[in-house]
């Protein structure tokens, strides 16, 4: 049977003119109890010095206080540290996760500070994608972990950016959405101040830097969003401390030449900071994340792969087939270095076979060698040792026929001196 | 009770190994509820879409029922002389788009028209060029989803849902109705209404009811497996307790007591349309419009556009399972482009 799909009227959408109250005016309403039911996400970034007040100020941002200890100055190298909360203000639960720098500017050498942070934001675009690409996913309760906003804390040094800032701005900016703010605004004076933001937003242009818009297209926050644009980057003071001023009390740092009120438009930034990150943009941060910085992570990461869309014409599931393509393009590789370790494998066994043996040929002349020597000196030693045992022999009998010899005479002497003796005792010995 | 995760490599990510979400009290107010309005902002500047798809036999109201439902003329009914012209020998599928507006709301709808569904001698298959044509929107979205630049927002045209014309005859289920939902609740949100049902008096509609309601409930928009909490489900079970609505159309205005109202006249008497005493037509309303058209479309993308494109990617990769790359990290799916 066939089908014929009729006039889809995709070009000229007739505008249609209803003569009642239909009821989708409700729509909006339903896809916002639908989110609230199911909660959001937030996360933000923390990049900054340690000790420059990032956790203080997410404490006054949020009116709660974070748990965390401080973190020590001697840390090796950077490290990022994540910590997921849930707050909830009337009937929208928050799931807001804090990420944080641990030692970021602390090293002698800070060639390599930025890598684990941009290495920690690609990992969390990775596990989106991995979730993305599955067969069997379930993208609707997964718990979004992507960075939102990155704010990026400048010491208050009252001149210019650090080149550490440009450098993992620079990193960064093409992976997030990153929110300037000068920290500890409370030790620049005003006049300072405002030189201050001139020569870094300069310094960002001129790098090249790309910060966070805050988005201009649509008339109700059109306007907020341009008159707060103009005060990047926010000059912020955190505290969590409050103060007694005039007859109620709010978030302030005391010194003794006065007092700095966070909330005190003349004094900082701060109520700029959280209109613009939350009560306004938070949506926009989030959906710049998913559509812009994703997005592009994602084509990065294809293309890298060798996957490429095909023309219009061509067949279908281009990557699919690329991907198979390449799985077994992949597979054969595998095998072929497979096969080459084991060729070298038996190469070796060979070689170390034929060493072996070579050694053990040795081994076996030296034995003889040595044996042959042995039974040579052996029959010397014999020779020698009959030699001297007839030498011994003839000298016994020598012995033997001197001493025969000796007693002889001997004999043969004392009877001659007898016969002397007898001579001359013999009376007939005249004596003439 | 803390939940510190301390990363010094940073591949691990703070969902796996955060035990325990910390839950704060926050001293003042801070504002997040404010994106509750930037939400609605977004929302209704995008604006909305919806596509809605009708079957039945011809003769059953299909054209009128869509009008009243959104008020104007979205349909063009069959007019004019040549009854058998009108029916085409096939089924064939009919797309009309209109943009209305209500409040600042901006809706996209689409209104996709099967005549010919269910009026041959022969009906064998009848549905199939309804299938082809829901799984065929599928398949323009996944391969949209799938480019490696892709835009921006992605055009919509998955049925959102499926209204299925049941005749009023008073009896049982149609064997071709019963085909029908049995396969197409399978891919699409299917809610089935009794047409003209000015045709049976409150007594027979009860009777009607309660014989084909035992059959295939189960796969009847809203589904019960979906109910996302307790307060979803006694509202849904209201719902499932009524379906299928009887409902009548009408697109012109009479005049009852002063007001003028949508009704259809005969000549005993004025049948309301939105009189809940009269017909369910009320009812069909805040289903489909008022207070599940975003549960539909979430249901649509959520589970019948998700199960297509397992299916499609499951039979088109029967290779070996290994996992490659750095693609596949989980257990035990594979994953897949």
């Amino acid at each position: 049977m066939a089908v014929a799909v009729g006039r889809p009227a995709n070009d000229e959408l007739r505008n249609l003119s209803l003569s009642g109250h239909v009821g989708f005016d409700s729509l909006p309403d339903q896809l916002v109890n639908k989110s609230t039911s199911q909660g959001f996400c937030f996360n933000i970034l923390c990049v900054g010095e340690t000790g420059i007040g990032k956790s203080t100020l997410m404490d006054t941002l949020f009116n709660t206080k974070f748990e965390s200890d401080p973190a020590t100055h001697n840390e090796p190298g950077v490290r990022l540290k994540a910590r997921s909360y849930e707050l909830q203000e009337s009937n929208v639960r928050l799931k807001l996760t804090i990420v944080d720098t641990v030692g970021f500017g602390d090293q002698i050498n800070k060639d390599d500070s930025y890598k684990p942070i941009v290495e920690y934001i690609d990992t969390q675009f990775e596990a989106y994608l991995q979730e993305e690409l599955k067969i069997k996913r379930s993208l609707f309760n997964y718990h979004d972990t992507r960075i939102h906003a990155c704010l990026y804390f400048i010491a208050p040094t009252g001149h210019s950016l650090k080149s550490l800032d440009l450098v993992t701005m620079k990193k960064l900016d093409s992976k997030v959405n990153i929110i300037p703010i000068i920290a500890k605004a409370d030790t620049i004076a005003k006049n300072e101040l405002h030189k201050f933001k001139s020569k870094i937003m300069s310094e960002l242009v001129s790098n090249g830097v790309q910060i966070y818009q805050f988005p201009t297209d649509e008339e109700t926050v059109a306007e907020i969003n341009a008159t707060m644009s103009v005060h990047l980057p926010f000059a912020v003071v955190g505290s969590t401390e409050e103060v007694k001023i005039g007859n109620k009390m709010s978030k302030a740092r005391q010194y003794p030449w006065g007092v700095v009120q966070v909330e005190n438009e003349n004094h900082c930034d701060f109520v700029k900071l959280r209109e613009m990150l939350i009560r306004v943009n938070m949506e926009d941060l989030r959906e710049q994340t998913h559509t812009r910085h994703y997005e592009l992570y994602r084509r990065c990461k294809l293309e890298e792969m060798g996957f490429k869309d095909t023309d219009p014409d061509s067949k279908p599931f281009s990557l699919q087939e690329t991907y198979e393509a390449k799985r077994n393009e992949f597979l054969g590789e595998l095998q072929k270095k497979e096969e080459e370790m084991r060729q070298m494998f038996v190469m070796r066994v060979k070689e170390k076979e034929a060493e072996l043996k070579e050694a053990e040929k040795d081994l076996h002349e030296k034995f003889d060698h040595l044996k042959r020597t042995h039974q040579e000196e052996k029959k010397k030693v014999e020779d020698k040792k009959k030699d001297l045992e007839e030498e011994l022999s003839n000298f016994q009998k020598k012995k033997a026929a001197a001493q025969l010899l000796q007693s002889q005479a001997q004999q043969a002497g004392s009877q001659q001196t007898k016969k002397d003796k007898d001579k001359k005792n013999s009376p007939w010995l005249c004596t003439e | 009770m803390e939940g510190e995760l301390v990363q010094p490599a940073p591949e691990e990510t703070p969902r796996d190994a955060n035990p325990a979400n910390v839950g704060l009290e926050l001293f003042g107010y801070v504002g997040i509820e404010a994106v509750l309005d930037q939400m609605r902002i977004k929302t209704m500047k995008t604006g909305f879409e919806f596509n809605l798809m009708v079957v039945g036999q011809s003769g059953l109201g299909k054209s009128t029922m869509v009008n009243t439902l959104f008020k104007s003329k979205v349909s063009r009914k069959p007019t004019g002389p040549g009854y058998e012209e009108r029916i085409p020998k096939t089924v064939q599928l009919q797309s009309i788009t209109h943009v209305i507006e209500e409040k600042g709301v901006k809706m996209k709808l689409t209104v996709t028209d099967t005549p010919g569904f269910g009026d041959q001698i022969n009906n064998e298959n009848c549905w199939d060029p309804i299938i082809k044509y829901i799984n065929e929107q599928y398949e323009k979205y996944l391969r949209e989803e799938i480019l490696i630049s892709r835009k921006r927002k992605i055009p919509d045209t998955r049925v959102h849902s499926c209204v299925y014309f049941v005749p009023p005859t008073g009896h049982w289920l149609r064997p071709l109705d019963l085909e029908f939902m049995r396969r197409l609740s399978k891919i699409v949100n299917m809610v089935p209404v009794i047409a003209k049902a000015d045709t049976l008096t409150l007594e027979e509609r009860a009777e009607f009811k309660k014989r084909v309601r035992g059959l295939g409930r189960e796969s009847v928009y809203p589904q019960e497996d979906f109910d996302d909490n307790s307060d979803d489900r006694i509202l849904n079970n209201k719902i499932r307790d009524k379906i299928p609505f009887a409902v009548v159309g009408a697109d012109k205005e009479h005049q009852v007591n002063g007001k003028r109202i949508l009704g259809r006249k005969t000549k005993w008497g004025i049948i309301e349309v939105e009189n809940p005493a009269h017909c369910e037509f009320p009812l069909l309303r805040d289903l489909l419009i008022r207070s599940h058209l975003q549960d539909l479309k979430d249901i649509t993308h959520n589970v019948h556009y998700e199960s297509y494109r397992m299916q499609r990617l499951n039979e088109s990769n029967r290779l070996a399972l290994s996992p490659i790359n750095g693609l596949l990290g989980k257990d035990e799916v594979e994953s897949d482009l």
